[in-house]
C-alpha cells in the first residue's frame, strides 16, 4: 500500500512551526517510514503532484498569494491542520490589523525612523502579491479540520497529532501540550 | 439557623457555613468551580458568568448565589463545560489576545481557563478591535487590547486601595476600563503596590520592567491546571 502523503506550507509565518516539525528529532526517521512528503518546503516540491492525506498550514493569510496557496491545500488535502497561533489567530503579523494598510506601508517605506528610501517608492510591482487589508486566520478563508496551538506547537504535539491521524485514532492532547505560547 | 449547610455538587456532598456563596462553599470543600471575574480577596461581581452552575436546574452565578441547605448543584458536566468553553472562546475573539508575546502568558487566568477547558482554538471569528494602550504611568501600564472587562481592578481600587482609579465607561461593545484622570494613568493616584495593579487576571494591567522574569516551564499554569490548588 502506498504511504499516505503529507504537505506543508508556511504562509504569513516565521517557519518556527516547521522548525518544530523537525524538532521531533530521530522520530523523523519513523515519520518518513509512515508518510511521503508532497508539496512542502522540507523537500522543496513547489506544486501538488498528488492528493494528500494531511496538509499542515503554518501562518495566516496576509496577501493574495497566501490565500491562493491555502485554497490549493484545501483542494488537495483530505485533512487540513492549522499549526501554530499565526495560522489560527493571525499571530504577530496580525498586530497590523488595528492599523490601516496605507499607514503600515507609509511607516515601513516612507515615514519610519530608520527608513532609507531616496526614491520614495512604495513597492508595487505586479510580481509582488497584493497585501490584504488585514491578516486573516486561515479558518476564516477555508474550512480547517484540526488546530494545534502553540508558538510554535511543541514537537510532541505535532508528532502525536500526526500519529493519531495516520492510525485513525482520536487526538487527545495532555494538559502540558495545549499551550498558546 | 444551623451552623452548617449541606448540599451536593455533581452528586458529591459539600458543606458550607450560612452566608457563604456556592463558590466559597465549594472552595472550602475542595471542589473547583471555574471563575474569572471573582478575584481572591475581592467582592464578587457576577459579571463574567464563567462560574455559572445549574442550581436545582436553573443557571446561577456561583460567586454571588448564596449556598442553601439541600440545593443540587451541577458544575462539572458536559453541558456546563460546553457553556464555559463558549464564554471563554468569546472572550478570546472579542479582544486582541496575542499569547505568544504577552508578558502574562503562563500566568494568565483567561489562558489557563482555556487550557483547562481544552480549547484548541475559538470557533468564533476574531473581531480584531482597535484598542489603546496607556503607558503614561512610570510603574504600571494598561493595555486594553487584553482587557476582558472583569472589573477586578475597579473593585480592588475602590474596596481595597480606597482610590477609585479604575471605572467602567461606555455600554455594550464600547464598554472599556477608564482611569480617573483625563491625562491617563500617570496622572492618577495609582501606585505599583496597589491591589488594583496585581488584581488583573490577564495582561491588561501590568507592572513595568518585571515581564518574562519566570522562564517557560516554571510559570504558574505551565504544569498544573488552574483550580488544582483548590482540588488538593
Amino acid at each position: 500500500m502506498a504511504k499516505p502523503k503529507v504537505a506543508t506550507a508556511s504562509l504569513a509565518g516565521c517557519f518556527g512551526c516547521h522548525m518544530s516539525i523537525l524538532d521531533i528529532d530521530e522520530r523523523i526517521l519513523q515519520l518518513i517510514d509512515l508518510v511521503d512528503f508532497n508539496k512542502s518546503p522540507i523537500d522543496d516540491i513547489k506544486e501538488f503532484t498528488d492528493r494528500c492525506a494531511v496538509g499542515l498550514i503554518e501562518g495566516g493569510c496576509c496577501n493574495e498569494e497566501n490565500v491562493r496557496v491555502l485554497r490549493d491545500f484545501r483542494k488537495h488535502c483530505d485533512v487540513l491542520i492549522a499549526v501554530g497561533e499565526c495560522s489560527m489567530m493571525g499571530g504577530l503579523p496580525a498586530m497590523r490589523n488595528a492599523v490601516p494598510l496605507k499607514e503600515c506601508l507609509h511607516e515601513a517605506y516612507l515615514g519610519g525612523p530608520t527608513v532609507y528610501n531616496p526614491t520614495k517608492i512604495i513597492p508595487g510591482d505586479k510580481e509582488l502579491p497584493l497585501l490584504l487589508d488585514k491578516v486573516y486566520p486561515i479558518q476564516s478563508v477555508v474550512k480547517v479540520d484540526y488546530f494545534l496551538p502553540g508558538c510554535p506547537p511543541p514537537a510532541d504535539t505535532i508528532w502525536q497529532a500526526l500519529v493519531a491521524l495516520l492510525n485513525n485514532k482520536p487526538l487527545e492532547l495532555p494538559y502540558e501540550l495545549i499551550k498558546y505560547d | 439557623m444551623s451552623e452548617k449547610i449541606t448540599f451536593t455538587i455533581d452528586g458529591k456532598t459539600v458543606h458550607g457555613k450560612p452566608g457563604m456563596t456556592i463558590l466559597e462553599a465549594a472552595d472550602s470543600s475542595g471542589v473547583y468551580i471555574p471563575r474569572l471575574c471573582k478575584g481572591p480577596g475581592l467582592k464578587p461581581r457576577g459579571s463574567c458568568r464563567v462560574c455559572t452552575v445549574m442550581v436545582n436546574g436553573r443557571p446561577q452565578a456561583a460567586c454571588t448565589q448564596p449556598a442553601v441547605e439541600g440545593m443540587v448543584v451541577e458544575n462539572d458536566s458536559p453541558a456546563m463545560l460546553e457553556f464555559r468553553r463558549n464564554l471563554v472562546e468569546m472572550l478570546f475573539v472579542e479582544g486582541n489576545h496575542f499569547c505568544p508575546f504577552c508578558e502574562k502568558s503562563g500566568n494568565c487566568e483567561l489562558q489557563a481557563l482555556a487550557y483547562r477547558l481544552g480549547i484548541l482554538s475559538p470557533r468564533y471569528p476574531y473581531m480584531f478591535p482597535k484598542r489603546d494602550v496607556d503607558a503614561s504611568h512610570p510603574e504600571i501600564l494598561v493595555d486594553r487590547n487584553r482587557c476582558v472587562l472583569c472589573g477586578r481592578c475597579v473593585n480592588a481600587s475602590r474596596d481595597v486601595d480606597g482610590k477609585t482609579v479604575f471605572e467602567f465607561v461606555g455600554r455594550g461593545g464600547h464598554k472599556r476600563i477608564a482611569v480617573d484622570a483625563e491625562a491617563g494613568l500617570g496622572a492618577t493616584a495609582a501606585a505599583a503596590g496597589d491591589k488594583a495593579a496585581e488584581s488583573c487576571p490577564v495582561g491588561c494591567i501590568l507592572k513595568k520592567r518585571v515581564g518574562y522574569a519566570v522562564p517557560i516551564g516554571q510559570r504558574k499554569y505551565d504544569k498544573a491546571p488552574i483550580g488544582s490548588e483548590i482540588e488538593k
